[in-house]
C-alpha cells in the first residue's frame, strides 16, 4: 500500500515536470475581435511582431524577413571598430552559434549600427575572423534611420552615435530571441555569463514549442 | 673570564647574523609581496580592458583577437609590450603561424597600471617571465616607436 502510494506520487511529480514550458511574449498586444464563420464574436490577441525589412548582408545581397521565414532567430546590434562591448558578446553568440550549427531551424541576424564603415565588406572579413560561414548567420547592412528606428522600436534596443563614447557610438547588448511568428520572446545581456546560459536552454524550449 | 667573553661574542654574533638573515629574507618577501600586488591589480585591469577581446584565458577571439599564449612572440617583444597597451596597434601580428590584422585600440593607462596588468599578462596563460618594475615600463614608454 505505501509503495503504491510512493509510486502514484513519483508519477505525478514527474508528469509535473514534463509539463511544457513556454516563454513569455514581449512587446505590446492589442485584442481583436473577430467573427467566426457561424457568426459568433472571439477574441484574438494580436502581438507585436518584428515588421518587414531588407537591408544588404555580408555578401552584398540584399535580404528581407523571408531569409529567417520558419526560423527562430537571435538578432543583436553591434560595430564592427567596437572594443568594448561586442567582442565578448559575439564570444558569447558565437558559442551559441556552434552549439545550434546544425540544427537548420535557428538562425542569427546581427545589425550594424555603424553606417559610415561597416559596408558589406567590412562585414563579410569580421564574419570570416570570428569564424563565421555560410548564412546561418547574417550580418547586416542598412541605412542609419531603419537601423536606429527597428533597434529601438521593434528589438527595444537602445543605440545611437555619441562622439563622447570612445568608439563613436553607443549600444545595449541585448540578444534578442525571435519566435518563427516573428514575435520576441526574450532578451538576454550578451556581455554575462548566466544570461547567456539562459538563452541557450530558452532556444531549446522556444524550438520544442514547434514540436507536435 | 676568557671563557665568558667568548661566549657572550659567539652569543651576540649569533643574534646578528640571525637579525641578518631575518632582514635579507624579509627583503625577499617584501619583493614577492610587490608582485602579487602587481598580479592581482593586474588581473583587475586585465578584467576590466583586455578580457573582452583577449579573453578570460587569453586565447583570444578568432581571428579578431590574437591570444596571449605565445609564449615566445611575449618574450621576444617584451620591451614593445608596454607602447602597445598604452598606444595600441594597427601592425598585426603573427601569432602561433596565424595572421591577425585586427587594429589594438589604445588604451589610456598609467605607467603604473601597465606595469600591473603587463606583469599579470606575461606570467599567465603560459608564461612566465616574472617582474616587470614600474621604471622598467616608464623606460620602455619613452622609447615607444
Amino acid at each position: 500500500m505505501k509503495n503504491l502510494a510512493f509510486l502514484l506520487i513519483s508519477i505525478a511529480i514527474l508528469s509535473s515536470c514534463t509539463n511544457e514550458k513556454k516563454l513569455p511574449i514581449y512587446g505590446e498586444r492589442e485584442a481583436k475581435i473577430t467573427k467566426d464563420a457561424s457568426g459568433a464574436e472571439k477574441v484574438d490577441t494580436v502581438y507585436q511582431t518584428i515588421p518587414a525589412w531588407s537591408f544588404l548582408n555580408q555578401d552584398s545581397v540584399m535580404i528581407t524577413q523571408d531569409a529567417f521565414k520558419n526560423k527562430i532567430y537571435i538578432a543583436d546590434f553591434f560595430f564592427t571598430s567596437c572594443s568594448t562591448i561586442c567582442p565578448v558578446m559575439h564570444r558569447n553568440l558565437k558559442m551559441i552559434f556552434d552549439q545550434f550549427k546544425d540544427n537548420p531551424d535557428v538562425m542569427f541576424l546581427s545589425h550594424t549600427i555603424d553606417f559610415k564603415y561597416d559596408k558589406p565588406s567590412v562585414l563579410k572579413k569580421y564574419a570570416q575572423k570570428l569564424g563565421v560561414d555560410g548564412n546561418k548567420w547574417q550580418f547586416v547592412y542598412g541605412p542609419k534611420d531603419s537601423i536606429y528606428q527597428m533597434a529601438e522600436q521593434n528589438y527595444l534596443v537602445a543605440v545611437g552615435e555619441d562622439s563622447t563614447a570612445r568608439d563613436g557610438y553607443i549600444h545595449q547588448g541585448w540578444l534578442v530571441l525571435v519566435d518563427k511568428e516573428k514575435r520576441m520572446r526574450g532578451a538576454y545581456d550578451g556581455t554575462k555569463t548566466e544570461q547567456v546560459e539562459q538563452l541557450k536552454k530558452d532556444i531549446v524550449i522556444l524550438l520544442n514549442e514547434y514540436k507536435k | 673570564m676568557n671563557i665568558r667573553n667568548s661566549m657572550r661574542s659567539y652569543l651576540l654574533f649569533g643574534i646578528f647574523s640571525a637579525f641578518l638573515s631575518c632582514m635579507i629574507y624579509s627583503c625577499q618577501s617584501a619583493e614577492e609581496i610587490e608582485y602579487a600586488k602587481y598580479m592581482s591589480n593586474g588581473k583587475d585591469l586585465y578584467i576590466a580592458h583586455c578580457q573582452n577581446c583577449h579573453g578570460t584565458n587569453g586565447e583570444g577571439l578568432g581571428e579578431l583577437a590574437p591570444p596571449l599564449t605565445d609564449t615566445v612572440f611575449l618574450k621576444t617583444n617584451k620591451a614593445d609590450l608596454a607602447c602597445i597597451v598604452k598606444n595600441g596597434s594597427n601592425k598585426g601580428v603573427i601569432i602561433n603561424g596565424k595572421k591577425y590584422e585586427g587594429k589594438m585600440p589604445s588604451f589610456n593607462l598609467a605607467t603604473i597600471d601597465i606595469a600591473q596588468v603587463t606583469v599579470y599578462i606575461t606570467n599567465s596563460f603560459g608564461n612566465k617571465q616574472g617582474m616587470y618594475t614600474y621604471e622598467q615600463v616608464a623606460k620602455d614608454l619613452s622609447s615607444c616607436k
